[in-house]
């Protein structure tokens, strides 16, 4: 039975939300079980925000994810608070340009991405999120342009279809990222 | 032999329970005539209130619902928003029931403009409990719970209703009557077939209150009673039209 | 078989009732559900239906009484402290039996409480929540699907039993995505002659009334009530049984609770101890056969629930007490962790049974 436990975290308006919409979407679309859990509150009102994703081949208990495979560190509170919780053997990603500490955690893997910079440098507005999902997916070896593809279709609603060709280039900057 | 008077088909062959004297009976008696007049007791829906004129469903010949104290104006909400075509919904509520537990029901009811029509029966004391005090009781008014007179230091003053209202845009039609006299009962029933017309026209929320009396709870013969009201609470609830929006659009 | 679609819980809820035939809603803003309103907001006006924003719960509770009486499928939907303000308008419907979908996802109480997921209006829903001797349906879903598929069913049971059936869910499974598929079959027209809809002068007035001013009027009213509960006790409960065939020890959760034990369950399997779940889907009717069986067979009981432990005294009625009843549990708006779960079963097993 193969399930991966993902939490993504960081500061509401960083679209940690989005981020985690658009991994499960794409476990859907490819017939995998899956769940997806905000948290909720105060900190849909600024503050942190994080979400639980399973993707999982057996159907899905809990939803809630307390020892993710994967974690994404969009901010410092982030990782001060959920690297402790990441599986022996978990991958942690980090947004370089706003977490300057390293990852104290030797039992586990780590990418540095710069993604707000990366963000800022190549015009892509906010995606910072979507830089590190493409660099995720590239590690996972789950990176597939066509199921990209269909899965923005299915969460940018045609309405901002404008948006489609940025998160691309988005996904793709993340996955070339060495 | 030519028929000169007969009860309106909108009302049933029950017996009322209301006590003599009492002016509840005439106030059905307008409300049943309008809706025969106006033809519309088959689309009618008229929702009880708690107090008093609990049992009116029994009353009435058209569809009733009996809503919890205060409630009606919601009920009557859903029920028109049910079929806003077809139902024609009316309230017919007390004072404790409109002005006191129910007047967040009533206030919002009248700022939706809800397409209803409300009968409001003021008697200025709670009947149907035995003659507490109302939203509605005057100062010094003496009741059960306000033994020594309405003291409005303590409880407060009572709520003139309609202009209350009458400051919300929302609402279309506000009209105080009362019904002591035949040239009054008249006149009442003219404001209570408008308020129903308002609603058959699409035009909006309309109450018609109506300064009555108890003389049961006021302990004064049924004569007294009026006297009383001719006395203490038409100078406190001066009659009249406080809104009228189909008037103001025909002036234009 | 439709597409599935990622959706939240909140708004499998609001698009299933649509599908269920639904065309009013009433409401008032209370996280965690607000997305039902706001769905509804959104779809009602573009398919001839009737979104409205009420003034309070109180008002929305009795707008849906009106729009009920009339015959027409109606729903509202809020959050714990809401609940108890509709509950006035709960036992006013079930006085004048009227069918409603009421949905509580709930949060942390008791008072304003908090905003995070609880189980703890158990005692609240089950046993009715206002005045008087009644009962409402309640339908505890365990996932996205579940609070999609269970809304329609809970339409349909409003309307069969004329009575008020609630969905009862927490934050969590109102704000989680799962994939669902909304392919439900067109609702059936229920006859509802009883209804205040107009006479078009062709019929006898109808009356939609609780008040029954003659206590032996009232007291038939109430036994045929209970006839009609005890039938339903006998129909329609609904439950699910997981991994119950060995089990010795048999854990006992419904909704987000539920998918939090299958784990610590799947955890102590793996450790080799025994043990199995019955998940009530129906918290009323419970579930009552299922205990009553395993109670001949299991050395005992856990309880999870995110309160202090309501539903566990159905479980000490529904096995008469034959086996011991224990109780896992976190409050507040914190869920237990599987771990949390497991180490009851842990403890439960090495104790031959006992906590």
């Amino acid at each position: 039975m193969s399930q991966t436990q993902f939490l993504f975290s960081g500061f509401g308006g960083q679209g940690i939300l989005f981020a985690g919409k658009f991994l499960a979407y794409k476990g859907m679309m490819e017939d995998r079980q899956v769940s997806w859990l905000p948290s909720y509150g105060p900190e849909m009102r600024g503050g942190t925000a994080s979400c639980s994703v399973i993707l999982s081949d057996e159907p899905v208990g809990s939803p809630i994810v307390t020892r993710p495979d994967v974690l994404v560190a969009m901010n410092l509170p982030s990782l001060d608070k959920f690297e402790s919780a990441v599986a022996p053997g978990g991958i942690i990603f980090v947004d370089s340009t706003l977490v300057e500490r390293k990852v104290q955690r030797t039992d586990v893997t780590t990418y540095y991405i710069p993604a707000t910079k990366m963000a800022a440098d190549n015009n892509l507005g906010n995606l910072a999120n979507m830089i590190i999902v493409g660099k995720l997916l590239s590690v996972l070896g789950e990176y597939d342009a066509d199921s990209i593809a269909t899965t923005l279709g299915k969460v940018i609603s045609a309405r901002k279809a404008n948006l489609l060709d940025v998160n691309r280039t988005a996904l793709q900057l993340g996955a070339d990222f060495e | 032999m030519a028929v000169v008077f007969e009860k309106p088909h909108a009302l049933t062959d029950v017996p009322m329970h209301y006590c003599p004297g009492c002016t509840h009976g005439i106030i059905h008696r307008l409300v049943a005539e309008v809706i025969d007049e106006l033809g519309i007791e088959g689309r009618t829906i008229g929702i009880a209130p708690v107090g008093c004129s609990v049992m009116a469903y029994d009353y009435f010949n058209c569809d009733m619902i009996e809503a919890a104290h205060g409630r009606a104006p919601a009920v009557a909400t859903g029920v028109k928003r049910a079929d806003p075509d077809k139902h024609i919904v009316f309230t017919y509520q007390g004072d404790g029931d409109l002005a006191s537990i129910g007047m967040a029901e009533t206030v919002h009811a009248a700022a939706r403009n809800e397409n209803i029509t409300i009968i409001f029966v003021n008697n200025a004391i709670y009947g149907m409990t035995g003659g507490q005090m109302a939203p509605t009781s005057l100062p010094g008014q003496v009741t059960q719970t306000s033994p020594y007179g309405r003291d409005v230091n303590h409880c407060g003053y009572p709520i003139r209703v309609c202009e209350m209202l009458s400051e919300l845009e929302g609402a279309t039609y506000l009209e105080r009557v009362t019904v002591n006299n035949v040239a009054n009962i008249r006149k009442a029933k003219k404001a209570i077939k408008k308020a129903f017309q308002n609603q058959i026209d699409g035009k909006g929320f309309s109450l018609v209150e109506v300064v009555s009396t108890c003389p049961t709870n006021w302990g004064l013969t049924p004569k007294d009673a009026l006297t009383w009201l001719e006395e203490n609470m038409l100078p406190y609830y001066p009659l009249g039209v406080y809104k009228d929006k189909t008037a103001e659009e025909d002036a234009k | 078989m439709a597409e599935k679609v990622l959706m939240k819980g909140n708004e499998a809820i609001a698009e299933a009732a649509i599908c269920a035939g639904c065309r009013h809603y009433f409401g008032y803003p209370i996280t965690p559900q607000t997305e039902i309103a706001a769905y509804m907001a959104k779809k009602m006006p573009k398919i001839g239906g009737c979104f409205l924003q009420a003034e309070s719960e109180v008002a929305a509770i009795n707008m849906v009484y009106g729009v009920s009486a009339t015959g027409k499928r109606v729903m509202t939907s809020s959050s714990s402290p809401g609940i108890s303000l509709k509950a006035e308008g709960l036992s006013y419907m079930a006085g004048a039996d009227l069918p409603a979908l009421v949905v509580n996802v709930q949060r942390g109480g008791p008072g304003l409480g908090g905003i995070q997921p609880s189980q703890s209006d158990y005692f609240q829903a089950t046993r009715g929540g206002g005045h008087g001797d009644y009962r409402m349906i309640v339908l505890a879903p365990a996932s996205v699907q579940e609070m999609a598929s269970l809304t329609v069913k809970g339409f349909d049971l409003a309307d069969k039993y004329r009575m008020t059936a609630m969905i009862l869910a927490d934050g969590t499974m109102g704000q989680m995505m799962e994939p669902v598929s909304l392919d439900f079959p067109e609702p059936e027209k229920v006859e509802k002659p009883w209804a205040t809809n107009g006479t078009d002068m062709a019929r006898e007035h109808n009356i939609v009334n609780s008040l029954f001013l003659q206590p032996d009027a009232l007291e038939r009213t109430n036994f045929e009530r209970y006839e009609r509960y005890a039938y339903i006790e006998q129909h329609e409960a609904m439950w699910e049984e997981y991994r119950m065939e060995d089990a010795e020890i048999c854990v006992t959760a419904f909704g987000i609770a539920s998918r939090v034990a299958k784990n610590a369950i799947n955890e102590a399997r793996k450790q080799g101890i025994k043990v199995g779940m019955i998940r009530p889907i129906t918290l009323w009717p419970f579930p009552v056969a299922p205990f009553k069986a395993a109670a001949d067979k299991v050395k005992s009981f856990i309880s999870v629930e995110l309160s202090m432990g309501q539903m566990i005294e159905d479980i000490k009625l529904a096995t008469e007490c034959k086996k011991p009843v224990y109780l896992c549990n976190r409050a507040g708006g914190i869920i237990p962790s599987p771990d949390e779960v497991l180490a009851a079963i842990v403890k439960a097993n090495e104790n031959g049974g006992d906590l």
